[in-house]
C-alpha cells in the first residue's frame, strides 16, 4: 500500500533557494510542499500545515524561537523529534555543511526522511554554487569594465593602440606583483586626480 | 617555539563574548601558541549543533546549555561540559514604554531593585485582562531562569500569568516597539538598544535578581576536550589574560571599540561602552550606574562553578524541563569542569589552586532565599511548582 504523501514543510527567508527545494521536492513526487519565510507568523503556518517533516535553513535567526515552538507539542498533533537519527552522523554533518536542518516527526522511517533531506542537501549545495558562480561572473564583468575603462585612458592620454594598452597594463601587473584590475583601479583613480 | 594548537570556536555577537575575542584581537591566544578562528553564529542552536558534530571545538554558550546537552533534553545533544565562565551578569529586563508607564504608575522605582520594580509588575498583572508576553533567548537560557525566578519570587505565576516566548535577540527591540511583546530579558547590547531606540526601559537586571551570578560559559563537546588536553589548556590560559585584561577599567574604551567593529557585533561604540562599565543608559534619559553589571574576571568569575550548574539543575526541574532523579543532579553537576580549569591556569593564579569554588554568597537573590547545594532536594522541594 503506497504511503500517505508526507507533509513538508520550508522555512527559508530566501525566497529563490526555497522554490528551488520546492521544485525538487515536487518532481520527486511530493505534493504537499509549503513555503514560509519566519518573518511572516510561521508559528501559525506550522499548525496550520502540520508538518512530517520541516527544512530549515542554518542562517535562519529564527531557529532558536522555532525549535521551542516545536518543543510546546501540544501546538502539533505529533511532536517534532529532531534532526534525524543521531546514528546517522554522516547525513547530519552533510546537512549542516550544505547549511540546512530538518526536524522530523516523532515516529516516522529513516527511509522515508533521507531522500528528502537529501534532496534538500543537494539543492541547497547546488544554489550555493550556483551563488558563488554568479558572483565570480559579476566580478569577472566588474574586472574588465575597469581594466577597458583604464585601457581607454592609456589610449587617449599615452596615444596607444588597444592591445599595447593592454600590455602595459599587464606588464606593470606583473613587475609589480599586483592584479591587473588592481593597476588599472589606481591608474583610474590617478588619472581622476589629474583631471583638471 | 610554541606549539600551534589551531581551534575554531563559535560565538553569538553579544557583549559578553568580549573574552574569545580580545583574547584573539590582543594577541593572547597567540601569546599560548593558539591559532583561534572565531566564527560568528546566529543563533544558539546552531551553536549546539556544530560543536555537537565538530565544526567548532569550543563556543560561547548558555550556561545551562552544557547541562541540557549532557542531560539529553535537546536534539543532537552529545556530552557537552563547561570548562571556563566567561563572565557573571549582563543581561538586563527590558519592558516596553508603555508597560513602563503602568508599573512606574504602580510604585515602579527608578533604581532597577528588583523586589520593588518586581512587586509594582504584580499589580499590573493582577489589574490586566490580558496577558503580558515576554520574551528570553533560549530556553535553556539564565535569561529564561532568571526572569522565571524574579517573576515567581514578586508573585507573578510564569507559566500562567504572563506568557514567556523565545525570540532571537535582534528582534527583541524591534518586536517590542511593534507591541508584539511587552518586554525581554537578553544580554547587552540588546537592552540599551530599545532604550537609545526609545521603544524599552530597562526595569531590571541580573546583577540585581541574583548579583555576580553566572552567565556565559565556554562549552566544549566533551570528547574533544578529552582528545585535546594541551590545545584546551592553552586556550583556557588565553582566556584567562584576556578575561585579566578585560577586567581593567582603563581597557574598557579599547575593549568597546574591538567589540564594535563589523566583524563582532556591528553595533555602536558608545553602547557598547556603557553595558562593560555599567553606566546604563535605563530610558527617559536618564543614567543608573550598576557598578557590577558586568563582570567579566573578578570574584574568581571565570571558575565553571559546580555550585551554579545545580543552581540551573534546580531551576530546570521546576520549570518541568527534566525529572528530579539523583542520576540527573550528578549529570548536571558533571558538565562543569572547574577542575580543567583549575590545572590550566594554576600557574597565572595561585590564588586558584586552593579555591574548590567562586567566591560567591548564594543567599544573595534578591529575595533573600538561599541556595544550599548540599540541601538540593530541600531547595527543590520547596519551589514547586512555583515558590
Amino acid at each position: 500500500m503506497p504511503h500517505r504523501d508526507l507533509s513538508i514543510l520550508i522555512i527559508d527567508d530566501n525566497r529563490l533557494r526555497a522554490t528551488i527545494i520546492e521544485d525538487g521536492l515536487r518532481e520527486a513526487g511530493h505534493l504537499t510542499v509549503t513555503v514560509v519565510d519566519s518573518s511572516n507568523d510561521a508559528a501559525r503556518r506550522i499548525v496550520e500545515v502540520s508538518p512530517d517533516v520541516v527544512v530549515i535553513d542554518l542562517e535562519n535567526p529564527n531557529r532558536d524561537r522555532l525549535e521551542h515552538f516545536f518543543s510546546l507539542s501540544r501546538a502539533l498533533k505529533k511532536p517534532i523529534a529532531m534532526f534525524v537519527d543521531r546514528s546517522d552522523a554522516a547525513e547530519i554533518e552533510a546537512a549542516v555543511d550544505a547549511g540546512v536542518s530538518a526536524y522530523v516527526v516523532d515516529g516516522l522511517k529513516k527511509e522515508r526522511v533521507k531522500p528528502i533531506l537529501d534532496m534538500a542537501i543537494s539543492r541547497f549545495n547546488a544554489f550555493a554554487r550556483l551563488t558563488r558562480e554568479l558572483e565570480e561572473a559579476r566580478s569577472a564583468l566588474e574586472d574588465r569594465k575597469i581594466i577597458d575603462q583604464a585601457k581607454a585612458i592609456l589610449i587617449k592620454n599615452r596615444g596607444l593602440a588597444e592591445a599595447d594598452a593592454y600590455a602595459l597594463l599587464r606588464r606593470t601587473a606583473m613587475n609589480q606583483n599586483r592584479k591587473i584590475v588592481e593597476i588599472a583601479q589606481s591608474l583610474i583613480t590617478a588619472s581622476g586626480l589629474l583631471e583638471p | 617555539m610554541l606549539p600551534d594548537y589551531r581551534i575554531t570556536a563559535g560565538f553569538v555577537p553579544l557583549t559578553d563574548s568580549m573574552l574569545l575575542i580580545v583574547a584573539q584581537e590582543k594577541g593572547f591566544a597567540g601569546g599560548e601558541g593558539v591559532d583561534l578562528k572565531l566564527v560568528k553564529e546566529s543563533s544558539w542552536a546552531n551553536i549546539r549543533d556544530r560543536v555537537a558534530i565538530g565544526h567548532f571545538d569550543v563556543a560561547h554558550m548558555l550556561a545551562p546549555m552544557p547541562i541540557a546537552a549532557s542531560l539529553g533534553l535537546t536534539p543532537l545533544a552529545v556530552p557537552v561540559i563547561a570548562a571556563m565562565a566567561l563572565g557573571l551578569g549582563g543581561n538586563a529586563v527590558t519592558v516596553s514604554t508603555n508597560l513602563w508607564a503602568r508599573m512606574k504608575a504602580a510604585g515602579a522605582p527608578d533604581d532597577l531593585a528588583a523586589g520593588p520594580v518586581g512587586r509594582a509588575l504584580k499589580q499590573v498583572v493582577e489589574g490586566t485582562e490580558q496577558k503580558l508576553r515576554f520574551a528570553v533567548v533560549h530556553p535553556h537560557s539564565g535569561h529564561n531562569y532568571e526572569l522565571r525566578y524574579w517573576l515567581a519570587a514578586s508573585g507573578i505565576d510564569p507559566d500562567r500569568k504572563v506568557e514567556i516566548v523565545v525570540l532571537p535577540p535582534p528582534l527583541m527591540p524591534d518586536a517590542l516597539a511593534g507591541g508584539s511583546i511587552d518586554g525581554y530579558c537578553v544580554g547587552e547590547p540588546w537592552n540599551s538598544l530599545a532604550v537609545v531606540a526609545g521603544a524599552g526601559r530597562i526595569a531590571t537586571v541580573k546583577a540585581a535578581i541574583w548579583p555576580r551570578s553566572p552567565e556565559k560559559v565556554l562549552g566544549v563537546a566533551e570528547s574533544w576536550a578529552f582528545r585535546n588536553t594541551e590545545a584546551l589548556s592553552a586556550l583556557l590560559r588565553a582566556l584567562y589574560l584576556a578575561a585579566h585584561w578585560c577586567g581593567q577599567p582603563d581597557n574598557h574604551a579599547e575593549a568597546a571599540s574591538l567589540l564594535s567593529s563589523p566583524a563582532y557585533l556591528d553595533r555602536p561604540v558608545d553602547v557598547i561602552g556603557a553595558a562593560l562599565s555599567g553606566r546604563l543608559l535605563v530610558g527617559g534619559g536618564q543614567r543608573q550606574d550598576v557598578p557590577e553589571f558586568f563582570v567579566p574576571h573578578d570574584h574568581r568569575a571565570n571558575l565553571p562553578s559546580v555550585t551554579e550548574a545545580l543552581w540551573f539543575y534546580s531551576q530546570m526541574v521546576r520549570w518541568g524541563d527534566v525529572a528530579h532523579t539523583a542520576d540527573n543532579a550528578r549529570l548536571a553537576q558533571e558538565s562543569f569542569r572547574p577542575d580543567l580549569y583549575r590545572s590550566a591556569v594554576g600557574g597565572l593564579a595561585p590564588d586558584l589552586g586552593q579555591a574548590s569554588d567562586r567566591v560567591m554568597d548564594t543567599t544573595a537573590f534578591f529575595d533573600g532565599i538561599g541556595f544550599e547545594p548540599t540541601d538540593l532536594d530541600h531547595y527543590i522541594a520547596s519551589q514547586r511548582p512555583y515558590a
